[in-house]
């Protein structure tokens, strides 16, 4: 609907923001939140830049895999972010929110982001342990048990995004997507036992394995820990920048519809004349981030 | 809650008593997906009888799937959900009762499967207690799960597309677990290594079913 409304020639330019009292205006982020986002940026990518000059350039070739060991830098580091930190935090904020006491849209947009993330960070995980699966074991891919289990929890988090996808009042969104991220947060230990039982292949791990101890040592493992740190960061700095615009999806759902018609009644009020190429992309009534519009937001709900 | 269970239970198997729908829909389904599985794995059947729990436990995933969305759709017409929620019914007996008529149907199904991978593979079940117990563990798990997505999704028009996605990869511990068992008892000799899958199916069936009788309220709330 928004999209016929744009497409036709408007007579007028339209008046950009339209003051209106139905309207809600847009939420705007302060300048301190916006300073701590940009430093958490800018600090993830000069330590991640770090960490590949000194993991290509600057620590030694391994003994027994030669340059391949420098995948150790990333793929581990890639994968805490994506398996324990964002799904953690999924799981943790999905059943905070379900906690009558701790209800609150903030969890919900929170848990969100962190499965986005993490999602692409689980499937960087599976890429660049696919790289180094093949020359180390002859094979892209192995029904391994963490493998396996990586590969389940990408395909229960897509399930959860996709659930997101359906278009729902914010709080019947947050609910249900809190209870599936809770039935899977259940199933991962499960899927955990099973598929250790059913396969084992991968090396245990070199950092969090039990005692902390690092098998690895010197400018090898500061490298490793500088590329953890960065990784975190960047986590960080992508969940707040995803959260941020969750927050601006849910004002454009909301609002919409009241922007538009408002812009379509002071174009009424306005001078007239026409002037074709003022349509489409330049009024607010135009494609969200999300692309969706605002009837696209209701179909689908019995 | 359990004479609520028992009472929901009896009004879905009557309701399947009367329109026959697993029995003439799913089922043949289930037999036919066996046939499919025969056909691309070819006419040797040394390679399926060695497939043949697997594609016993793959055949019961996706029956189950089916009778979910038939347990769903059940209640979906005629403000039949309104109507239980009005009912007074504790939603945990309601949960149980679902759950129950969809594992019985699932039972009876298994019962039809297992005999066509006897039949159609050739599968030599050398331990035929640990058959018995791993289908039931499994369906009750299938069931328990089942169920619980069933009810969050019950109020979206996508749920058809929407529950395999989401059902399947949660049920993974069950197919693993269940194909397992099936491997050990075609093996016979010692059933140990089975034994630790099926305390891995009774964990699941605990978790679930414990989840689903605490949460079922608040989950037809957002339904």
């Amino acid at each position: 609907m928004t999209s016929d409304l744009t497409a036709l020639p408007v007579s007028g330019p339209p008046a950009a923001p339209v003051p209106d009292a139905r309207v809600d205006p847009p939420p705007v982020q302060s300048s301190r939140s916006k300073l701590v986002e940009r430093v958490i940026g800018v600090t993830a990518l000069v330590g991640i830049a770090a960490t590949v000059w000194l993991g290509l350039w600057v620590t030694p070739p391994d003994k027994v895999q030669g340059d391949l060991v420098r995948l150790v830098y990333i793929h581990p580091g890639v994968a805490w972010v994506a398996l324990y930190l964002a799904f953690g935090l999924a799981a943790v904020s999905s059943l905070l929110y379900l906690w009558p006491r701790t209800r609150s849209l903030f969890w919900d947009r929170l848990a969100a982001a962190a499965v986005e993330v993490g999602v692409v960070f689980n499937i960087c995980t599976l890429v660049s342990g696919s790289i180094w699966g093949k020359p180390t074991w002859g094979v892209w891919w192995a029904w391994d048990a963490r493998l396996t289990l990586t590969a389940v929890l990408l395909v229960l988090f897509l399930g959860y995004l996709a659930l997101r996808r359906i278009p729902a009042e914010p709080e019947v969104r947050a609910r249900r997507s809190a209870f599936v991220a809770l039935f899977a947060a259940i199933d991962i230990p499960l899927v955990h036992f099973s598929v250790n039982w059913w396969n084992t292949l991968h090396q245990g791990a070199t950092v969090l394995n039990p005692g902390l101890k690092l098998k690895i040592h010197g400018s090898m493992a500061w490298t490793l820990l500088l590329g953890f740190l960065a990784l975190t960061l960047a986590f960080v700095w992508m969940l707040l920048v995803r959260y941020r615009v969750g927050v601006l999806e849910d004002w454009l759902a909301a609002n919409e519809l009241d922007f538009a018609l408002a812009e379509r009644q002071s174009e009424g009020a306005g001078p007239s004349g026409t002037d074709p190429g003022a349509g489409p992309g330049k009024g607010p009534s135009g494609e969200g981030p999300s692309g969706e519009g605002p009837t696209g937001d209701r179909v689908g709900v019995a | 809650m359990w004479r609520d269970a028992a009472l929901v239970a009896g009004k879905d198997l009557r309701i399947e008593g009367r329109s026959r729908v697993a029995l003439s829909q799913v089922a043949p389904f289930g037999v036919v997906a066996l046939v499919l599985f025969a056909f691309a794995l070819g006419p040797d059947r040394q390679v399926m009888a060695k497939g043949a729990p697997g594609l016993f436990w793959v055949a019961v995933l996706f029956c189950t799937v089916l009778a979910i969305q038939r347990s769903v759709s059940v209640e979906s017409s005629d403000g039949a959900r309104d109507g239980l929620r009005l009912s007074g019914i504790d939603p945990a007996g309601l949960y149980l009762g679902k759950a129950v008529a969809v594992a019985a149907q699932l039972i009876v199904l298994e019962v039809l499967l297992a005999a066509g991978v006897v039949l159609l593979y050739g599968a030599r079940i050398e331990v035929p207690w640990m058959i018995v117990v791993s289908c039931v563990l499994g369906t009750v798990g299938l069931a328990a799960t089942g169920t619980l997505y069933g009810a969050l999704l019950s109020g979206l028009r996508v749920r058809e597309t929407l529950l395999p996605f989401l059902l399947l990869p949660i049920a993974a511990p069950v197919l693993l677990a269940g194909t397992r068992i099936w491997q050990a008892a075609m093996a016979g000799g010692t059933p140990a290594s089975g034994l630790q899958w099926l305390r891995l199916l009774v964990v699941f069936d605990a978790v679930y079913l414990a989840v689903g009788v605490v949460l079922f309220g608040p989950i037809q709330e957002t339904a």
